[in-house]
């Protein structure tokens, strides 16, 4: 999930009793499935808690280009960079829909992005881990782009309109992320033994990282009631992450590859795979900033933002002369 | 003043006869430059021929508070549906 743990604002689900006439009514027109639009009126907390979440959101696609980022000069082929490439500034294209969904709620996406580099606002776990080798990439596109495809298609249903209309365009870009990420992963699952080697390596690695994209167990998911009655959350964490693994199993029974985890067994009874939580100290100790890349990846951010900062004034200048120029022409 | 880029409101018409439809926002510096963001950000995949960039503060919209009252001319008026009017099978299509 690219939004993880997003404190839901207010003190907890009301019952209908508790609501004012404009909550009933705002409740209701969200369990009829309705959308709710940026003028339509809605509580502050739902506001408050939409800005967090989409923001985090669009933190996310933006700082996920930066593993990818760092193989596009060191693409096997031509073909695989061009492809490398069109995938990262998808992501780029990502971050600009959710930041614009986000902003129709009255948050500018400056101060969004100011309150990531200021680390107030987070972004996926998933991102401060590094991307050591080509391999990685495959893994990527397969087993994080796909989680986030599992969130995501979960969301088109989301009670807000913009966000949702963000998820529907973001679905549609994502299959060709994981498809091109299993294609890196095919040929090298099917290679030399030392290619193999090195897929199985990758799918070690990004396992639990990618179990826990999906935020901590509902047992530990203290924010969660909220949010889903607002549907701003569709699923829960754990069954999220269980269509997950039954749907990426198959996946790697076909290319050949083992699951790390030594406890996944085919549970008959439940007509899902049983499978091993990941170390969620590991999540909490990346989440609270201490993962492998959390400095890298805030610092690149940071260098992009304030490096840029000359081009974004000088372009601003030039468009306001242009248009004083233009205002004395007329 | 500050020296965050304005925002445009983006219209794209694809290749199919179809009028421009609004797509999403974006930020940029000046209309010739949301042209070109808008191309990158909306159109990877073919998605239109035909680019529009509005700036956001420049447009003007009715008030979702009124739209009971707003729209309730053209809620009372069925008749201005076809199938108001019951033509005999006889008569043919119409």
């Amino acid at each position: 999930m690219y939004a993880q743990m997003v404190k839901t604002a207010g003190a907890g689900v009301k019952s209908p009793d508790e609501m004012t006439d404009q909550e009933r009514a705002f409740q209701a027109r969200i369990d009829a499935g309705e959308k709710i639009e940026p003028k339509d009126w809605m509580p502050d907390d739902y506001r408050a808690t939409l800005i967090r979440q989409m923001g985090q959101h669009a933190h996310s696609e933006v700082v996920g280009q930066l593993p990818e980022g760092n193989w596009i000069t060191r693409a096997p082929t031509l073909e695989r960079k061009a492809i490398l490439l069109a995938k990262v500034q998808d992501e780029a294209g990502h971050g600009l829909y959710l930041y614009s969904a986000a902003e129709t709620l009255g948050e500018s996406r400056d101060e969004l992005i100011r309150l990531l580099h200021e680390g107030k606002m987070k972004y996926s776990s998933i991102f401060n881990y590094p991307t050591l080798n080509w391999a990685d990439i495959g893994a990527v596109g397969w087993l994080v782009d796909g989680a986030a495809i599992v969130n995501q298609v979960a969301l088109q249903r989301t009670s807000y309109g913009p966000y949702s209309r963000a998820m529907v365009r973001i679905c549609k870009e994502e299959s060709f992320h994981a498809r091109q990420g299993y294609a890196i992963m095919m040929k090298m699952a099917f290679g030399t033994p030392a290619q193999k080697a090195m897929a199985q390596d990758a799918l070690n690695r990004m396992w639990y990282p990618c179990l826990m994209m999906f935020g901590p167990s509902d047992k530990d998911s203290v924010h969660s009631e909220q949010s889903m009655a607002w549907k701003i959350k569709i699923g829960t964490n754990d069954e999220l992450r269980q269509k997950y693994v039954d749907q990426t199993i198959p996946q790697i029974e076909y290319l050949g590859l083992e699951c790390p985890d030594k406890n996944l067994t085919w549970n008959e009874d439940r007509g899902h795979y049983d499978f091993s939580e990941p170390d969620w100290s590991e999540f909490f100790a990346v989440i609270k900033g201490n993962g492998p890349c959390n400095k890298e990846r805030l610092a690149a951010r940071q260098d992009a933002w304030n490096n840029g900062a000359w081009v974004r004034d000088g372009l601003l200048a030039h468009g306001r002369k242009k248009a004083a120029r233009q205002m004395a022409a007329e | 003043m500050s020296n965050e880029w304005p925002l445009w409101e983006i219209f794209i018409r694809g290749q199919h006869g179809m009028s421009h439809r609004h797509v999403g926002s974006l930020h940029a510096p000046d209309a010739d430059m949301a042209v070109k963001n808008a191309r990158d950000v909306y159109t990877r995949r073919n998605e239109g021929v035909s680019i529009w960039v509005v700036e956001a503060a420049k447009i003007t919209a009715s008030d979702p508070g009124d739209k009971d009252a707003f729209y309730e001319p053209s809620a009372s008026k069925i008749y201005r549906h076809p199938t108001f009017f019951d033509i005999p099978d006889e008569v043919g299509s119409m």
